[in-house]
C-alpha cells in the first residue's frame, strides 16, 4: 500500500497530502479531541460522568434555554422572512428593489452589537425608551424588559430572519409563475392557490432557511451573553464560556464544555442532515423560462399601510439600534440626555489613540483577520483545486473535512483549539494571538472552499489542457491560466473571511489572553464592566469598518454577497 | 353571434404598445390561431382573454356575457371564466401526482367525489395518460407533461380552450403527433380553441382561421389557404414561407428586374391594377423553374444540397434570387448560366 502510494507520487499526490494534512491538523483534530474528551476518561468510556454533568440544574437549564431560544427564533424568523419575501416578490409594493437590499442589511451587522443597542434602549433601569415612556405617561415601572428569553429571541430574530428571506425570495423569483396561473384559470382563488400550490412548492426553500436559522441560533453566543447572563439565563455557548471563565480554565470546566459541545455538534449534524433531505426532496423543476413575469398581487388600499409597516420594521430593527450605538458612543456618561453639550468625539479619540486596551484590540482584530483571510484564501485555493480539478482517489475525505466547520459552531472550535494547542502535543499557544489565528483558520476554511470551488468549477478543464499542450508545466498552467481566472473568487473568499473575522466574538472570547483581546472581546468586556459608553464607541468603530468593507466588496464583486 | 369577441382591444406597457386596436370574432367550435414573430403581442392577447391582464381599451365578451371591459372597469377574474388553458412551460404541479393535477379544477368546484373521479379518469383516458394516475410529473417526459396539462384543461369540459405555444417545448416529431391529438380532442369535446404559435406550419395544420400579427397590429385574418395564396402584405408573405422580394420596373410593355433589362422580361402580361413604374415582385423559391428558353437569363452563384431539394442563389443582373428545386429536375453548377421562369407571383408597392 505504502509502496504503491510512493511509487507513483506526483504533484497531485503531494497537493492532496498537504491539503489533507492542513485540514486534519486544523479542523479534524480539534473536533475529534472534543468528542474524545467528552466521552472518555483515562481511555475508557465514561457515561456516569456525562449523565452527572447533564443532570446538573445549570447544564440542564442551558440545554433547555438553547432549545427554547432556537425554537422561538426559528418560528419568528420564518414568519417574518416568508412574509417579507412574498411582499417583495409577489406584490406591487413600491420601492421593492430598495426594500430587498434593506432587508439584507441585518446580515452584515453583528448581532451582539445589536443586543448592546437594545440593552441601551430597553433595559428596565436605564433604557432610553423605557425612561421616555415612564416620563411621558408617568408610569410607576418600566414597560419593557429586554433581559430574558423574550428579548433574546426578539433580537436574534432581527438578525437571523434574512436567512429565510433570502431563500424564499430567491425561490419565489425562480418559480414559474404559470404554475400559479394555471391554478387560477382552473378556478382557484388566491387563498387556495397560496395554500395548495405556492406554499407546498416553497416549502423546501422555507425549511432550508429555517434550519439555517436554527443552526445559528442554537450555537449563538453574543446575544444571550449580553441579554441573558444579567438575569441568570444561559444557553449552551454562554454556559460553556461561564464555566471556563469562572474556573480559570480548569479541566472539569473544560470537560463540561466538551460534553455540551458534543451535543451542539450532534444537533448541528442533525440539522444539516435534515436540510440535505429537504433540499433533495424539493428538487422540483419550478424554474421559470426566460421571459416570464409573475402576476403581482395588487395591494390597492393596503399599499401605503404595508409600505409604512415595512419601513417602520426596517427603521426599528436596523436604523434605530445603529443610531443608538453611534449616539451613545459620543456621550460623556451613559444615561444622560442626547444634547449637544453632552456629546463629543472625545471618546473616539480616547479609544482610538489613548487607551492601550482598545487600541490593541483594534490592531489585534485587524492583523488576525487579515492573516487568517490571506492564509485561508491561499490554502482554500489549494484544497479546492485538488477537490475540483485533480483526479486523485480519496478526495472525498477532503470534501468532508472541508465542509465540517460549517456544522461546527464557533464555541466548539474554540474549545477544540484549546484542547489541541495548549501543550498536549508539545505546542502551547494558550494566551497568545496564535491560538486565535489557528481557530480563525479552522472556522473560516469552509467559506474559502465554497467560494474558490465555485470559481474553479467555472474554469473549463480544456483551458488548462490547452496550456499544457502548448508546453506549459502543470505549475505554469496553474500560475498563468487558472489563478488569473479564479481571482474574483479568491477576492470574494478573502472578504467573506476578513469581515466576519474582524467583528468575531464567539471564538475569541474563549481564547483571548491579557494582551490578545479582539474588537468583539473588547466591546463585550467593556459592556460587562459597565463601561457602556466606551463599548458603544468601539462598536461604532466596528460598524464603520464593516460598512466600508461591505461597500468595497460590492464594488469588487458587483453582486450581492451573502454574508454570514 | 360570435362565441368569443374581442372589440378594439389595446394594451400598453409603458411606451410599448403590445396590442393595438385588435378586433376578432371567433365562432363556436372554431380553431382560431394567432400567428406572429416572438414579441408581437400574441401572449398578451391570450392573457387578456384569460383575464390575467387588464385591458387599456376595448371589450372582450364570451357568448352574451361581457368578461372584460375597460369602459366599465369590469374584469371577471380568471378563476371565474371557466376556461381551459395550456401553457408553453407545461405548468404541471410537481408536488401532485397526475390524478391530483387533473382533478384539481374539479375539486376546486366542489364536485362530488364520484363525479371528480369519473371526469378525471375520462380526461386522463382521452389524453392517453391511462395508467399514470399515481405517477409524479418529474418522472414523465415533456410530451406526457403537456398531456397532463391538456387533461387538466379539458377536465371541466370548458367551452373555450386557450393554448399558448403548447408544443414549442417538444421535439418536432412529437409536435406533429400532439397536433392531431389536440384536433381530436376538439372534435370530441367541441370547445372553441384560441391557439397561439409562432410556427406557421402548426397554425396551417390546425386552424380554421389564422390571424397574422406584427408589432401588436393585425396583418390579416383568413383561412390557411387564403393566407398562403393571397397574403395581404409583404410581412404576411414573408412570414408564411420562404420568399423572394425582387425590385422590378415596367417599361416597353413588359416587366423587368430593375437594372437588368438585358436579361429579358419576366412577363409581358401586366396586370391592370399596376400603375406605378417601380414595384416589388414577391415569389416563393419553389415557384421558380429553370427553363431552356423564354426565361430571364442569370448565373448560378451558389448551390447548396438540402437533402432532396437543392437551394440555388441565382444572380439576375445585380439582384440575387433564391430558387429551390428537386434534384431530380437536374443540377446546375456554380458559375453556370441558366434561365428562370417565374410562375406564381404577387405584386406589392415599393414601400409596403
Ligand atoms: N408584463 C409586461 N411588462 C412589460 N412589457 C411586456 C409585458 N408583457 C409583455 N410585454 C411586452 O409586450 C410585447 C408583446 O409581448 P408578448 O405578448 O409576450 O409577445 P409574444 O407572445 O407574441 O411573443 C413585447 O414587446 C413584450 O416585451
Ligand atoms: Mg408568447
Amino acid at each position: 500500500m505504502l509502496k504503491r502510494f510512493f511509487g507513483k507520487i506526483g504533484i497531485a499526490e503531494v497537493l492532496l497530502f498537504i491539503s489533507v494534512l492542513i485540514l486534519i491538523v486544523v479542523v479534524a483534530v480539534p473536533v475529534l479531541l472534543i468528542l474524545w474528551t467528552a466521552l472518555f476518561v483515562d481511555g475508557s468510556l465514561n457515561t456516569k460522568d456525562i449523565i452527572h454533568i447533564l443532570s446538573q440544574p445549570g447544564t440542564y437549564e442551558a440545554l433547555k434555554n438553547s432549545l427554547v431560544i432556537a425554537g422561538g427564533v426559528t418560528v419568528l424568523s420564518t414568519i417574518i422572512g416568508v412574509f417579507f419575501a412574498w411582499l417583495v416578490s409577489r406584490t406591487d409594493l413600491p420601492f421593492k428593489e430598495t426594500m430587498k437590499v434593506l432587508f439584507l442589511v441585518p446580515f452584515m451587522l453583528p448581532s451582539f452589537i445589536g443586543a448592546l443597542a437594545w440593552k441601551m434602549l430597553l433595559s428596565p433601569r436605564s433604557g432610553y425608551i423605557n425612561k421616555f415612556l415612564v416620563d411621558i405617561f408617568s408610569l410607576d415601572a418600566s414597560p419593557f424588559n429586554i433581559y430574558g428569553l423574550g428579548g433574546i429571541i426578539a433580537v436574534e430574530t432581527m438578525y437571523l430572519f434574512p436567512f429565510v428571506f433570502i431563500q424564499v425570495a430567491g425561490a419565489l423569483e425562480r418559480m414559474d409563475p404559470t404554475l400559479e396561473e394555471s391554478a387560477r384559470i382552473s378556478g382557484a382563488g388566491l387563498l387556495t392557490i397560496t395554500r395548495r400550490i405556492t406554499l407546498p412548492l416553497m416549502l423546501p426553500g422555507i425549511a432550508a432557511g429555517a434550519l439555517l436559522v436554527a443552526l445559528y441560533s442554537l450555537a449563538h453566543f453574543g446575544v444571550p451573553a449580553i441579554l441573558g447572563t444579567e438575569s441568570g439565563i444561559y444557553n449552551i455557548p454562554t454556559k460553556i464560556y461561564e464555566q471556563i471563565y469562572q474556573s480559570g480554565g480548569s479541566f472539569v470546566a473544560i470537560r463540561t464544555g466538551t460534553i455540551l459541545s458534543s451535543i451542539l455538534i450532534v444537533a448541528a449534524g442533525l440539522i444539516l442532515y435534515a436540510q440535505n433531505l429537504v433540499l433533495r426532496a424539493g428538487r422540483f423543476q419550478v424554474i421559470a423560462g426566460k421571459s416570464m413575469r409573475p402576476t403581482l398581487l395588487k395591494l390597492r388600499g393596503l399599499k401605503i399601510p404595508i409600505l409604512i409597516f415595512s419601513l417602520l420594521y426596517i427603521f426599528i430593527t436596523v436604523i434605530l439600534p445603529t443610531a443608538t450605538i453611534f449616539l451613545v458612543g459620543t456621550l460623556k456618561t451613559y444615561g444622560i440626555a442626547f444634547t449637544w453639550e453632552n456629546m463629543s468625539l472625545q471618546n473616539l479619540k480616547y479609544i482610538l489613540f489613548d487607551w492601550r486596551m482598545t487600541r490593541d484590540a483594534i490592531w489585534n482584530s485587524f492583523y488576525l483577520s487579515l492573516a487568517a483571510a490571506m492564509i485561508t484564501m491561499v490554502v482554500g485555493v489549494l484544497i479546492s483545486y485538488t477537490i475540483v480539478k485533480m483526479k486523485v482517489r480519496g478526495k472525498f475525505i477532503l470534501e468532508f473535512l472541508g465542509v465540517l466547520p460549517f456544522s461546527v459552531p464557533g464555541t466548539v472550535i474554540a474549545l477544540g483549539v484549546i484542547l489541541t494547542w495548549s501543550g498536549k502535543f508539545g505546542i502551547n499557544l494558550y494566551n497568545t494571538a496564535w491560538i486565535i489565528f489557528v481557530a480563525y483558520i479552522a472556522r473560516y476554511m469552509a467559506f474559502s472552499l465554497k467560494s474558490n470551488s465555485a470559481a474553479l468549477e467555472q474554469v473549463d478543464d480544456s483551458l488548462e489542457e490547452a496550456a499544457r499542450a502548448c508546453g506549459a508545466t502543470h505549475w505554469q498552467s496553474l500560475r498563468d491560466i487558472v489563478i488569473p481566472l479564479i481571482k474574483p473568487g479568491m477576492v470574494a473568499a478573502f472578504f467573506l473571511i476578513f469581515l466576519p473575522a474582524l467583528r468575531e466574538l464567539t471564538t475569541s472570547v474563549l481564547l483571548y489572553g491579557p494582551t490578545t483581546r479582539t474588537i468583539g472581546v473588547a466591546i463585550y468586556a467593556l459592556n460587562e464592566d459597565g463601561e457602556t459608553v466606551y463599548a458603544a464607541t468601539l462598536a461604532s468603530v466596528a460598524l464603520v469598518i464593516i460598512i466600508v468593507g461591505q461597500l468595497v466588496i460590492k464594488r469588487i464583486t458587483r453582486t450581492t454577497v451573502q454574508g454570514v | 353571434m360570435a362565441h368569443v369577441r374581442l372589440w378594439n382591444i389595446t394594451k400598453k406597457y409603458g411606451d410599448v404598445t403590445a396590442v393595438n386596436r385588435l378586433n376578432i370574432e371567433i365562432e363556436q367550435g372554431e380553431c382560431f390561431s394567432m400567428l406572429g414573430p416572438s414579441g408581437c403581442g400574441k401572449t398578451t392577447t391570450l392573457r387578456m382573454v384569460a383575464g390575467f391582464e387588464d385591458i387599456d381599451e376595448g371589450e372582450i365578451s364570451v357568448g352574451q356575457k361581457v368578461f372584460s371591459s375597460s369602459a366599465k372597469k369590469f374584469y371577471l377574474p380568471p378563476e371565474k371564466r371557466d376556461f381551459g388553458m395550456v401553457f408553453q412551460a407545461f405548468a404541471v404541479w410537481p408536488h401532485m401526482n397526475v390524478f391530483n393535477n387533473v382533478a384539481f379544477p374539479l375539486q376546486i368546484r366542489k364536485m362530488p367525489k364520484s363525479e371528480v373521479l369519473e371526469r378525471t379518469q375520462r380526461a386522463i383516458k382521452y389524453t392517453g395518460l391511462g395508467g399514470c394516475e399515481n405517477t409524479f410529473p418529474n418522472e414523465l417526459s415533456g410530451g406526457q407533461k403537456q398531456r397532463i396539462a391538456l387533461a387538466r384543461a379539458i377536465a371541466i369540459n370548458p367551452t373555450v380552450m386557450l393554448l399558448d405555444e403548447p408544443l414549442s417545448n417538444l421535439d418536432p416529431k412529437l409536435r406533429e403527433e400532439m397536433r392531431f391529438e389536440i384536433k381530436d380532442l376538439q372534435r370530441k369535446f367541441g370547445f372553441t380553441i384560441i391557439y397561439v404559435t409562432h410556427d406557421q406550419t402548426e397554425a396551417m395544420a390546425l386552424s380554421h382561421r389564422i390571424l397574422v400579427m406584427d408589432h401588436g397590429v393585425v396583418q390579416q385574418i383568413d383561412t390557411p389557404i387564403n393566407i398562403y395564396k393571397n397574403p395581404a402584405n409583404k410581412f404576411v408573405f414573408s412570414f408564411i414561407g420562404l420568399s423572394n422580394f425582387l425590385p422590378v420596373e415596367i417599361h416597353d410593355g413588359a416587366i423587368y428586374i430593375e437594372g437588368a433589362a438585358e436579361s429579358g422580361p419576366i412577363t409581358r402580361l401586366i396586370p391592370p391594377e399596376i400603375r406605378e413604374k417601380k414595384m416589388t415582385l414577391a415569389i416563393r423559391p419553389a415557384e421558380i423553374d429553370f427553363v431552356t428558353d423564354g426565361g430571364v437569363c442569370g448565373m448560378v452563384r451558389k448551390m447548396t444540397y438540402l437533402g432532396d431539394v437543392i437551394d440555388y442563389r441565382v444572380m439576375l443582373g445585380s439582384v440575387e434570387v433564391r430558387v429551390q428545386k428537386s434534384r431530380r429536375k437536374g443540377i446546375y453548377r456554380e458559375g453556370e448560366a441558366c434561365m428562370l421562369k417565374f410562375n406564381r407571383f404577387l405584386w406589392y408597392g415599393r414601400e409596403s
